[in-house]
């Protein structure tokens, strides 16, 4: 589904130097690294936020830096420039069923397996979202990025800012996303345990390059413990 | 400590992104700074002079009289464009400062603000001129002084009332009418205000009134702020009742509707925009400066162009020169979404000319002034329609100032506008439609030149699709300047 290949982005130094990368279709695809490991520029990359300094990306058959095709299929939630504040989240989330071709109906249908997720917070709250806490903002991106099925799916830190049930809701929706779904699922942690117990797959960053690349197991923590901690 | 908060001021402006960029604006906000000075400068020097020879009194009486007005105005200009201290001090609260030094500090910045310095450049050579022009020294500077702490009521009444709309519409609202039934004598509160003023200068010990007034004045404000030093206090944002809106009729242009849709919202919704909207209606009056004579300069036929590009064109300057800054907030969203640029493109430039054809409709009232006068806006906005809006777009690509929308602070004067490419692109706006015309009437005829200035708005409103690919290319090729830029607030 996603292949980086030759992927170099150099500021002063260089932050990403990846040779090779391959995602498959349908795969939860976990990124873990320390700050500054380059976690958000593979996905700024990956979304064309910025540009390669070597190398390219292809997401399925396109390549995101010459053609747009890849936004149809492709959504995402990397942070709060995600959001446009002054929307409430109802018609935040029409906004975005409406670029991908998804009309009212089709959008509550949608809204209405999130019920709990949501937790009564989020719909019919007569707030803008720029005035909700950090953590219900988060829950509509992330939801948001949902609509219109797409077929890659990129969450950066969804975990973080979260309280603990709906993080434990949310690790069910993106298990069942790739499982049940075949979305790509790729998502971004801090929380080794969040991430091994969601994804099949872990890739290791640090400094910009893959260190580790391991397919989850039941030692998969331990050895991402030992990693990190040694 | 108070060195180290200046050292952290010094480097939130100095470090600030916006700061490094243009050399351009630098010298230009030094040119517009100057400029001021220069004017208040002459009015402090050459107002005495001018009074006495129109021969409307004495010079000291008249400036007194219309200085309520002066006074007003300088709290209109403040309450839009001064900075508020609050900004800035969440980071101090719970560091071991004390609260009372960092509100001291706050509240002293506003002090040294330009906004304050300014009327030193009118009072100053007023009062010498006075004295030399023979008034009691004593008296000039009772009288001098009372002003100077007058301004400063000003700037502490200001920071008081700062994001308090209400009160400002209300005061506002009130000047404008007091200002009004003087014109058409109907009440003159001038008759009341400078015996006041006149006081300070007749009975020089008086101007302490006005010192008291300020000090209490400042002890109100810093024991306002201490007690509202809070996240959930005075520090706390607004938040206004959200509802949400269906805005359903726009469905029918499909995609474009979309965004539409959320233009309209944005404008609604946040205070910047609906200053840019204001401003844009406001220049629909501008051309009563040109067509009623009030002002002789613009008497020539070719300020009648200058002025109807203006009229019909306020929205497109005041709103459309910031596209896509108006989308800074969440311009990565914008970029990864499913959303082409010439859709994004379109819904902002239908934008501006439902604006400019609404202006043209609210501007039939030229037609008071001769057929010419709202041929003027008419051409203007064809002109506006057909050439500038595609300038507008196209220089928004080069502004890179991320926008907060939800304040009204530099609204005006923001550095966009001072960058060289967007200066370039100005002169096409204002100046070609003033050179096609002046070139028509003079070897033909008025009608003439304005159906030349016509015809190249309809030419431009021809090649809309190959105009709208080029602005497409830059704003592509301006993409991720444009995101870097954004991130940095």
């Amino acid at each position: 589904m996603i292949t980086a290949q030759n992927l170099t982005k150099t500021y002063t130094q260089t932050v990403l130097n990846i040779d090779h990368l391959e995602v498959p279709k349908g795969q939860s695809f976990g990124l873990v690294g320390n700050n500054g490991a380059g976690k958000t520029t593979l996905f700024s990359l990956l979304l064309d936020l910025i540009q390669p300094t070597t190398g390219h990306i292809i997401n399925n058959d396109v390549q995101v830096d010459q053609s747009e095709a890849w936004k149809p299929f492709t959504s995402a939630f990397i942070d709060e420039t995600f959001l446009i504040g002054y929307l409430t989240p109802e018609e935040y989330f029409y906004f975005i069923g409406e670029l991908r071709g998804r009309n009212k109906a089709d959008v509550d249908a949608l809204l209405s397996n999130y019920e709990d997720f949501f937790h009564g917070e989020i719909l019919g709250q007569k707030k803008y979202l720029r005035d909700l806490s950090k953590g219900n903002q988060k829950k509509v991106g992330i939801v948001a990025s949902f609509i219109g099925n797409p077929e890659v799916v990129i969450l950066d830190e969804p975990f973080a800012n979260l309280d603990p049930t709906t993080q434990i809701r949310l690790k069910g929706i993106i298990k069942d996303l790739a499982a049940k779904e075949g979305v790509t699922v790729l998502v971004s942690s801090h929380d080794l345990i969040h991430v091994t117990e969601v994804c099949e797959r872990i890739v290791v960053l640090n400094k910009g390059e893959i260190v580790k690349d391991i397919k989850t197991s039941t030692e998969t923590l331990k050895e991402l413990e030992t990693f990190f901690g040694g | 400590m108070l060195k180290r908060f200046l050292g952290l001021q010094w480097k939130s402006f100095y470090r600030a992104a916006s700061f490094k960029t243009e050399i351009w604006f630098k010298i230009l906000m030094g040119i517009g700074a100057l400029w001021f000075i220069l004017v208040f400068l002459g009015m402090g020097f050459g107002s005495y002079i001018m009074i006495k020879e129109a021969g409307i009194g004495d010079p000291l009486r008249v400036v007194n009289q219309y200085m309520i007005y002066y006074l007003a105005f300088d709290l209109v200009l403040r309450y839009m464009l001064q900075k508020m201290p609050v900004t800035n001090i969440k980071p101090l609260l719970y560091l071991p400062i004390k609260k009372s030094k960092v509100v001291n500090y706050s509240l002293g910045k506003t002090v040294v603000s330009f906004f304050n310095i300014m009327h030193a450049f009118f009072f100053v050579p007023f009062s010498v001129v006075l004295i030399m022009e023979g008034y009691a020294t004593v008296s000039v500077i009772g009288w001098h002084l009372g002003f100077m702490a007058l301004i400063f009521i000003n700037n502490f009444i200001n920071v008081m009332v700062n994001n308090k709309d209400s009160v400002f519409y209300v005061l506002a609202g009130l000047f404008l009418m007091a200002g009004i039934s003087q014109y058409y004598q109907w009440f003159d509160i001038t008759l009341y205000t400078q015996p006041i003023f006149d006081f300070f200068f007749d009975v020089p010990w008086t101007a302490i009134v006005p010192w008291l007034l300020l000090i209490s004045l400042y002890f109100l404000a810093y024991s306002y702020f201490k007690k509202h030093m809070y996240l959930d206090g005075g520090l706390a944002t607004k938040q206004s009742e959200a509802k949400t809106e269906n805005l359903d009729w726009l469905n029918r242009f499909g995609n474009l509707g979309t965004f539409l849709k959320n233009d309209i919202k944005l404008i609604k919704r946040n205070k910047r925009s609906r200053t840019a909207v204001l401003t844009g209606f406001f220049f629909i009056f501008y051309g009563l400066l040109f067509f009623t004579g009030a002002i002789e300069v613009y008497e020539s036929p070719f300020w009648s162009m200058f002025a109807g590009i203006f009229v019909t064109g306020g929205f497109l300057f005041s709103f459309g020169q910031y596209v896509p800054s108006w989308d800074s907030s969440y311009y990565p969203l914008m970029m990864s979404q499913n959303i082409r640029y010439k859709e994004y493109l379109s819904s902002k430039w239908y934008l501006v000319i439902i604006a400019t054809i609404i202006s043209t409709i609210l501007a039939t009232f030229y037609l008071y002034f001769g057929w010419e006068a709202y041929a003027a806006v008419l051409v203007g906005a064809i002109y506006n329609i057909g050439i500038n809006s595609y300038l507008v777009l196209w220089g928004g690509a080069y502004v890179k100032t991320p926008i907060d929308l939800t304040s009204n602070k530099k609204a005006f004067g923001d550095k966009q506008a001072f960058n060289a490419k967007t200066l370039l692109l100005t002169l096409p706006k204002m100046l070609l439609p003033i050179i096609i015309y002046a070139a028509g009437h003079l070897l033909v005829s008025p009608l003439v030149g304005y159906l030349c200035v016509a015809l190249v708005g309809l030419l431009g409103f021809m090649f809309k699709n190959k105009a709208f690919k080029m602005i497409e290319g830059i704003y592509k090729k301006e993409k991720y300047k444009t995101l870097l830029a954004y991130k940095q607030k």
